[in-house]
């Protein structure tokens, strides 16, 4: 007895006076405990009901799983990640919304079921962690992106699409794809890992407004959602992803809506006064 | 001091442990119940459950139909596992009398050709295009379908059909076939039509009461099979999922639900919403009396939406 209580003080020692465990987790996951400590170190953690993690009913394509990460409830967040358990690498994302919304919808590979997570830092230092345990067949990490299948693939690399919509308070939605093969490294065909590692969307005078960091959990053809304060005056957004391999990739998304009559009103005399 | 009997009364007895339910019933043998109803004379169904995929239902969620020839049986369709194959051969024979002559895929989904095992590969018979479709997703089918329907699935591998049939009518003596290749559920569906009972297979190009399934559907181009199959006269229609009518309820109702939910999906997508809250939209109230409405509502906006933003997004690159 005497022998294991001594090896437990042993194994706890380390850990015991730098900070307190973080709280139980919900969702029981075996990885909780070594994720926090990798993630939030010794900050504070708190599961937060307002940081919320939105992902299908049913999942059907495991390399390309809708998941909206969104903690728009918490006051003050600095910055957003977004990780999955059980996957073979946990990180998906960081965001750090510099004049944004702490919202993000994208789509990921996951290798099983496992619990989804996203965990908003606010200004106060504490961590806020929201999550779903999302069930899934396996696969979606180890499968070759379908680009692989096509020889041409470089033909379409880098290309981009996407629009943006205004939303109710003013923030410019920006919903936007880049092709790229976004290839983990684990894939089945030895390709070695080569993603995108790095979003930022600026206003038109180079001011960022988001930088997105992803990583090999991204799905392939990355397609994302975002909500950035772009100035009112500002006509397009500007987007400039890079990967690993130094690839430069640029976008500009037209801003339709200044033209759709929805401007607000500035400048003219009395309509900034009562709120 | 608590007995490990009375431990195991207290933890069955117990709703929080529902996994204790998971393993008494893998425990049981899977064997799968097939009741044929007759549809006519010499022509059965046997008719799938209106739900998903589950460890209960084993898979068994499509229409079968077995028809009585001079020449011998005809299967339309084998269901999800070797063991539902085999247990459709053994009814098949006890039905008619005879050994099976033909066997016909209607398209390569998975609840639809698994059954294949039970039967000679000879006397298999489809298209090529559903050949091809089953050579290219048939090993993910299977992961999926041991996902979901677990132990249901064991034995159970690809074969593929040994016989590939144009638009030929096939004479079995007393009957005649005459297959027809449309697509738009897939991209290869075969329409059976026997020219005797004037009974119309449509596989999965219909369902009623069942919500419809999109993976690999062209919606326009199920639009326009959906026309083609009103435009045949024909005494009863078998759809692939939902009772046998002969109402011409089922082509009108699979045509309302495409129209209506791919409006719902696309008006989603023009207004800027991404999956996770396209999902989230109401239905309109009809479709409450659907079968898994929800649940193929949700797979159909993940199914239209990066088809969606590859086709209607404008280039925003700097290259481009």
């Amino acid at each position: 007895m005497m022998r294991i209580l001594s090896l437990l003080l042993l194994i706890a020692m380390p850990l015991s006076p730098v900070r307190a465990a973080p709280p139980a987790d919900p969702l029981q996951s075996p990885m909780w405990a070594d994720l926090a400590k990798l993630y939030f170190a010794d900050a504070p953690v708190e599961f937060d009901a307002r940081v919320k993690i939105s992902v299908p009913g049913i999942v059907e394509n495991q390399a390309h799983v809708p998941v909206t990460a969104d903690a728009r409830g918490v006051e003050g967040v600095v910055k957003m990640i977004v990780f999955a358990d059980l996957n073979p690498i946990q990180l998906v994302l960081k965001l750090t919304p510099v004049a944004a919304a702490p919202y993000i919808s994208f789509r990921m590979k996951v290798e099983q079921s496992t619990p989804v997570r996203a965990a908003a830092l606010t200004a106060d230092g504490v961590w806020h962690v929201g999550g779903v345990f999302l069930e899934a067949a396996g696969g979606g990490c180890s499968a070759p992106a379908s680009a692989r299948k096509d020889a041409d693939w470089t033909d379409t690399l880098g290309q981009a699409q996407g629009r943006l919509w205004r939303e109710a308070d003013g923030l410019a939605r920006a919903r936007f794809r880049v092709r790229h093969p976004m290839d983990t490294g684990l894939a089945k065909d030895n390709t070695p890992a080569y993603y995108i590692e790095r979003v930022e969307m600026r206003g038109a005078a180079g001011e960022p407004l988001a930088r997105l960091e992803m990583f090999e959990p991204m799905s392939e053809d990355p397609t994302l959602t975002l909500m950035v304060r772009l100035p009112p005056a500002d006509s397009t957004l500007e987007i400039e992803g890079r990967d690993n391999n130094g690839g430069i990739y640029r976008s500009s998304l037209p801003a339709p809506w200044r033209q759709s009559g929805l401007e607000p009103v500035r400048g003219v005399p009395g309509s900034r006064a009562p709120c | 001091m608590l007995s490990r009997r009375d431990a195991l009364g207290v933890l069955s007895g117990a709703a929080a442990a529902p996994w204790l339910a998971a393993f008494e019933a893998a425990a049981a043998p899977l064997t799968y119940t097939l009741q044929p109803v007759k549809l006519d004379d010499g022509i059965w169904m046997v008719a799938g459950v209106p739900e998903a995929i589950t460890l209960a239902n084993g898979g068994a969620i499509a229409n079968i139909s077995i028809l009585d020839t001079t020449a011998g049986a005809i299967v339309i369709d084998t269901g999800p596992s070797h063991r539902y194959g085999e247990a459709l051969a053994k009814l098949a024979s006890e039905l008619t009398g005879k050994p099976v002559a033909r066997v016909y895929l209607t398209h390569f989904h998975p609840d639809h050709i698994f059954g294949n095992q039970g039967f000679a590969p000879d006397v298999i018979a489809s298209s090529q295009g559903v050949a091809d479709g089953m050579k290219e997703l048939g090993e993910a089918f299977a992961g999926a379908m041991y996902h979901s329907a677990g132990d249901w699935m064991r034995g159970t591998e690809l074969v593929l059909p040994g016989t590939i049939v144009g638009s030929d009518v096939e004479d079995f003596g007393n009957r005649r076939i005459r297959p027809l290749a449309m697509r738009g559920h897939t991209g290869a569906d075969l329409v059976l039509f026997d020219e005797l009972s004037g009974f119309l297979f449509a596989g999965d190009l219909v369902f009623l009461d069942r919500a419809p399934t999109t993976p690999h559907a062209d919606l326009e181009r199920w639009r326009i099979s959906l026309a083609n199959l009103g435009g045949i006269p024909h005494a009863r229609l078998v759809p692939g999922h939902g009772p046998a009518e002969d109402s011409g309820r089922g082509i009108e109702q699979t045509r309302q639900w495409l129209e209506a939910i791919e409006g719902i999906v696309r008006d989603a997508f023009e207004k800027g919403l991404d999956v996770t809250e396209a999902i989230t939209l109401p239905l309109p109230s009809w479709t409450e009396k659907i079968a898994l409405a929800r649940y193929e509502y949700e797979r159909t906006v993940m199914h239209l939406y990066p088809k969606f933003e590859a086709d209607r997004w404008p280039r925003v690159d700097k290259k481009g």
